[in-house]
């Protein structure tokens, strides 16, 4: 859920040729996942409801970071972590407090926060300190003037170049997952710590840097799809909370820790929302009477909106069906 | 919660009825002589969202389900008071903003909410049916965990383009407004009008309170909390816990909806934005704070986070967004109890902590002193 700030980072890079923007969200998306995971995430592993809440979390205070962070508010957190750090670092140093020591670190606490907030508001005084970086408003992304044509295959037939370039970025992600995933070392170890944690441990894998390695990756592969989504349309700090329930309803159908099954579903789940979106089911369908009121339907459904109506009640129809999605995952414990 | 001594479980009951009838006298007789009018209705709206509250931590304190679409059902109740309201204000016609996208003829579905008692009962018992619904499609598949959030989240969005979008049906983005309807002859946006909603949601709200104290008391309550400790262990102790699910899912359902419908006519009227995905969340941090598992921690942490929120954004708009994400962090990482349940088992030790006080030892100073010791030695001499 935290990807749709990630995604947002992606903004900030696109003045850049495209080519220096993709390898540079990813890498920025990939370290704000591992300075999250490492700060949050690594201590919530077993509780996943709870992670779900602290990843919203994280993600409303990176909207609202984009939004309004300017140097007086940068300035104030150097101050917080600046004095909170050294602080700590002092006391522990100089000062033999014994019993007291935890009632130490937090005042420093309380007082580096108080200090760093007051400092950022008051240097909000001061217009060309306090004006935000970025805007509220989305921002229109000029795609390179290359991708801005189409690339025409008959006379009559022609694509836009910028979706045949997500398209080849996707194959390549995908490939390069693959590739990583079930070829490489660490692809191999990530497998092992999937399949059997403590086994894994025993055997020498450093878990610990598997799950941070990949939720590294994963927010990596999202500031990607982020960088690619602005070639579509503007970007704003809401921009992923769009994509985030379509991202989970794939997994939810593809069925979990199965790469084929994403490809598949959100092929399907894409082309089915368009069919109905579109209202290309009505064209499609012959004009008799007795199928009138199928055509009545079809043409209610027949808005992008309603096509999602539809199309959640089709996922849970095929739910009732296969229950672990297209692909399950196979094995013997009773919590799959 | 464990009872130390078996004995004091009725007087703790009548404690507890005795605290609540209290609270309850005194919000509908003393807080509107000590709060103004405009404070009176936020107070008012606040414990309309502590009843959802106390419906999440049905599913999620004690059954360990965590729904992210409560604003579903909360909305459903909205919409169905609203619908009533626009119909008695229209009289023998229509609603007015039909005529604005060309629509001459009710749609059936509303013709049902001109009677106030269908109205009344449909508040509950449609949010109720849909969520048992939906819980059902769900649980019998064994989907749980965070697959049933997602679904419950994507439903959510679900029900929200169905509402934004059908303008000819329930007037879409706009919503429906109450505050000029007609209840009994009396503008639903009167100050009398409003006081005696405010009147009905504490009472609402302390009925609530009865319900999901007898739902999680004894043997229902026993099983709600083994569905979140161990689902397993109880499918293969003969319990089907599906259908104990889908019984509590519709329950909350029923819970959200009483609310919405108390929440819409103290504000004003129902947008589809009750269903927005931030909202539903919201819901969820409440019970967080307060305190899961525990029904007074519901009740207390939505309506401190609904104060906090109010006088900060009055004040910071822009900070409010900061602390409400550092609260989601903090409640599940520092504070796993939420304040009810921190203040219950471990503020005393960690403030001594914290200070720097010996930590109190719980050990004996003779063998012979432990209770455990003197009960055996009762019992070998019973013998």
């Amino acid at each position: 859920m935290v990807q749709n700030g990630f995604k947002s980072f992606g903004d900030g890079a696109q003045d850049f040729y495209i080519f220096a923007a993709l390898p540079l969200s990813f890498v920025v998306a990939a370290l704000v996942g591992l300075l999250l995971e490492r700060s949050v995430i690594r201590l919530l592993y077993g509780r996943p409801l709870e992670t779900l809440l602290a990843t919203w979390g994280v993600s409303l205070i990176l909207q609202q970071f984009v939004r309004s962070v300017s140097w007086a508010m940068t300035f104030g957190i150097l101050a917080v972590c600046l004095l909170l750090f050294g602080g700590r670092a002092a006391l522990n140093k100089f000062a033999n407090l014994g019993p007291r020591q935890k009632l130490a670190n937090f005042v420093v606490l309380v007082l580096s926060a108080g200090i760093g907030i007051t400092l950022g508001r008051s240097l909000n005084g001061s217009d060309a300190l306090a004006k935000p970086w970025f805007s509220a408003r989305n921002v229109d992304v000029t795609a390179p003037s290359w991708l801005q044509d189409s690339i025409s295959v008959t006379d009559t037939l022609s694509f836009p170049a910028a979706r045949i370039f997500i398209i080849a970025l996707t194959i390549i992600c995908l490939v390069g997952t693959f590739w990583f995933l079930n070829k490489s070392a660490w692809g191999l170890r990530i497998r092992a710590v999937t399949q059997n944690r403590d086994m894994s441990a025993c055997l020498g894998i450093p878990t610990k840097r598997v799950d941070a390695l990949t939720f590294a990756l994963g927010s990596g592969l999202a500031g990607i799809a982020g960088c690619a989504v602005t070639l579509l349309g503007s970007v704003g700090p809401n921009l992923g909370s769009n994509y985030i329930v379509d991202a989970f309803m794939v997994v939810v159908v593809g069925g979990v820790g199965k790469l084929v099954g994403s490809i598949v579903a959100a092929l399907l789940i894409g082309i089915v929302s368009y069919i109905l979106g579109s209202g290309t089911l009505v064209l499609m369908l012959p004009s008799s009477e007795a199928l009138q009121p199928l055509i009545d339907m079809a043409t209610f459904f027949a808005t992008t909106s309603m096509a999602k109506v539809l199309v959640f009640a089709l996922i849970i129809a095929f739910l009732q069906v296969k229950p672990a999605g297209l692909f399950p995952q196979k094995g013997r414990s009773v919590e799959a | 919660m464990i009872e130390t001594k078996p004995v004091g479980k009725k007087r703790r009951r009548t404690l507890e009825a005795g605290i609540v009838i209290g609270l309850t006298l005194l919000l509908i007789f003393v807080a509107p002589l000590l709060l103004s009018g405009f404070r009176l209705g936020l107070l008012g709206r606040f414990l309309a969202l502590a009843i959802v509250a106390l419906g999440v931590d049905l599913i999620w304190g004690y059954t360990g389900l965590l729904s992210l679409g409560q604003g579903i059902f909360f909305a459903l109740g909205g919409y169905a008071f609203a619908m009533h309201l626009q119909l008695n204000l229209a009289g023998d016609g229509i609603p007015e903003f039909f005529g604005l996208y060309g629509v001459s003829e009710l749609p059936w579905f509303w013709q049902p909410f001109y009677s106030l008692p269908v109205t009344l009962i449909a508040i509950v018992v449609l949010p109720g049916v849909v969520a048992g619904l939906l819980g059902y499609l769900v649980f019998r598949n064994r989907i749980r965990g965070v697959y049933f959030s997602i679904l419950t989240q994507a439903m959510l969005v679900v029900f929200f383009n169905f509402f934004n979008g059908q303008q000819k049906l329930i007037n879409g983005t706009n919503g429906l407004t109450t505050d000029t309807t007609l209840l009994f002859g009396q503008q639903v946006g009167s100050d009398r009008m409003q006081f005696a909603f405010y009147v009905a949601t504490v009472i609402t709200l302390a009925l609530t309170y009865g319900l999901c104290r007898w739902l999680t008391r004894g043997r229902f309550g026993r099983l709600l909390i083994a569905i979140r400790d161990d689902e397993n262990r109880l499918r293969f102790s003969g319990y089907n816990p599906a259908m104990f699910k889908v019984l509590v899912f519709a329950v909350a359902g029923g819970i959200a909806g009483a609310a919405g419908a108390l929440y819409t006519v103290q504000s004003s009227g129902i947008t589809p934005q009750y269903m927005s995905v931030a909202f539903s969340i919201e819901m969820v941090i409440w019970v967080a704070v307060g305190g899961r598992a525990t029904l007074g921690g519901a009740v207390l942490g939505a309506l401190v986070v609904n104060w906090a929120q109010a006088l900060l954004s009055e004040q910071f708009p822009e900070v409010w967004l900061f602390f409400q994400g550092a609260l989601f962090l903090l409640v599940v990482t520092v504070l796993p109890k939420g304040i009810v349940g921190w203040l219950r088992d471990d503020a005393v030790r960690q403030i001594r902590d914290l200070l720097g006080l010996q930590p109190q030892l719980s050990t004996y100073p003779d063998i012979e002193l432990d209770p455990d010791v003197k009960r055996e030695q009762r019992e070998l001499a019973g013998k």
